[in-house]
């Protein structure tokens, strides 16, 4: 058997956090420069002009990308030959605090959302997950710095299945048009659907992480992927809200099971500063 | 960004009234950030005295929260936060005497109501372009609220800062274009 340590998992997310916070990923990066070519709109152009100085300047000068450096998540894929004990996320908070302090990345966590809003002054706690995948040998650590404002823009529904693909094209429609703006375009949209209420949300924050240069995993995924970047560019909201067609940048669709009475519908909406990795951990023999 | 309109802080009124909505401006002069706790508190005060304190009269408010000082400028990265969330304290700072917001996205129909009535605006920057537009802050003073840290009350000099005008003093919505 193989085994990931705690201090592995701790370890890794210390040295990714500050690079991710100040260095967009290579296929946002593009993603960016191809709207800003494609834009016709003399606003969305400017704005999308500014973005991509924006990732020039913040890798020249290792500063962050956004002042909303974001809540740290961290997600944990592991095969089925691989274990991990229950403290394995223990010490991440620790690692979480040293970074974003030597970072000087913006502390942006409250200690309760509703009794005590006080700042915890560490950008911990992280919010940590972690699933098993079918593959052998595997230990997979996904990090995202999440800003508020794109998460604020996020919704879940429960629709009926009798309204079906339609009824979820018309929730992401409506969620882009009142809420779009304030989630920072151009967008990496993550859609899940199916699963239960609570899963529902996490399909799509995992939708986030698939680059948007790597195609969905089936014909079905990908058209309607497709389906649905084309209706959101066809919005107007265009980059930073103000009026264009480069509204997103890639709409990604995880669909699960589901209750015969259910049709979950999930939209975790990512801004034009998509700050997330995967990178696969060391495994150690056990 | 060549066609942009080069503005002064403080905005005058007659500034103010010859803005129009979709109108790209450069901001040079002073501005005081604050965003969600801070609003809370101010509207506090604003309530208690009758009148708005730290000499806020006139002036524009910018919604963020900045990162730190980094590559030898006041913060490595500043930019707007969403600007629906101070929807609440919005109309009676406008009344109280500040002409300009500056933040993202869409605001209610009280902040349009409360710009067309005072004659004020609200401007927008470009969310996520906050190493960028930190380039453009010359200088950083904090005011009060010291104890909310990043979401403090901090006077700060803009030279030649990027912004849309998003509502103007007629009420016009840049969001609302193309409804």
């Amino acid at each position: 058997m193989l085994y990931v340590s705690p201090d592995t998992v701790a370890h890794t997310v210390k040295d990714l956090i500050v690079d991710l916070a100040c260095v967009l990923p290579s296929d946002i990066e593009r993603g960016l420069e191809n709207a800003r070519d494609a834009e016709m709109d003399e606003r969305g152009k400017s704005v999308l002009r500014m973005l991509c100085e924006n990732a020039e300047i913040a890798a020249a000068d290792r500063v962050p990308l956004c002042q909303d450096t974001g809540s740290v998540w961290v997600s944990l894929e592991i095969g089925p030959d691989v274990c991990v004990s229950g403290d394995v996320f223990s010490d991440v908070d620790e690692a979480v605090s040293a970074a974003y302090h030597e970072g000087g990345l913006r502390l942006s966590i409250v200690r309760d959302a509703l009794f005590d809003r006080s700042n915890t002054q560490t950008n911990a706690p992280a919010f940590c997950d972690i699933r098993a995948t079918d593959e052998a040998g595997v230990a997979r650590l996904s990090l995202m710095l999440k800003g508020g404002g794109s998460d604020n823009a996020s919704r879940v529904v429960m629709l009926a299945p009798g309204a079906g693909r339609a009824s979820i094209i018309d929730e992401v429609l409506s969620c882009v048009k009142e809420k779009g703006a304030n989630a920072c375009p151009p967008l990496v949209i993550g859609i899940g659907v199916g699963s239960t209420f609570d899963k529902v949300a996490g399909l799509a924050k995992h939708a986030l992480l698939r680059p948007i240069d790597v195609p969905a995993k089936d014909a079905d995924h990908q058209a309607f992927e497709e389906e649905l970047l084309g209706l959101v560019n066809a919005t107007g909201v265009g980059p930073g809200g103000l009026g264009g067609t480069q509204t997103a940048l890639a709409v990604h669709v995880e669909t699960a099971p589901c209750h015969i009475a259910a049709l979950p519908l999930a939209i975790n909406m990512g801004c034009s500063a998509m700050r997330r990795v995967t990178v696969d951990l060391k495994v150690e023999a056990l | 960004m060549s066609t942009a309109r080069k503005l002064t802080l403080p905005l005058s009124r007659g500034v103010l009234q010859t803005l129009h909505a979709g109108d790209e401006c450069v901001l040079t002069g002073a501005v005081y950030t604050l965003r969600d706790a801070g609003h809370i508190r101010l509207l506090a005060e604003l309530e208690e005295t009758g009148v708005l304190p730290y000499h806020l009269g006139g002036q524009a408010i910018f919604y963020a929260g900045p990162t730190p000082e980094a590559a030898n400028r006041p913060f490595g990265a500043i930019g707007p936060t969403t600007a629906s969330r101070m929807d609440f304290a919005a109309p009676a700072l406008y009344h109280a005497g500040i002409v300009a917001t500056i933040g993202k996205g869409r605001r209610n129909e009280a902040v349009h109501e409360a710009c067309r009535e005072t004659g004020s605006v609200y401007l927008n920057a470009v969310g996520g372009a906050a190493a960028y537009l930190a380039k453009r802050v010359v200088s950083s003073e904090t005011i009060a609220y010291d104890d909310l840290g990043t979401e403090s009350l901090r006077k700060i000099e803009l030279l030649q800062f990027p912004v849309f005008v998003a509502i103007d003093t007629q009420g016009f919505d840049i969001f609302e274009e193309r409804a």
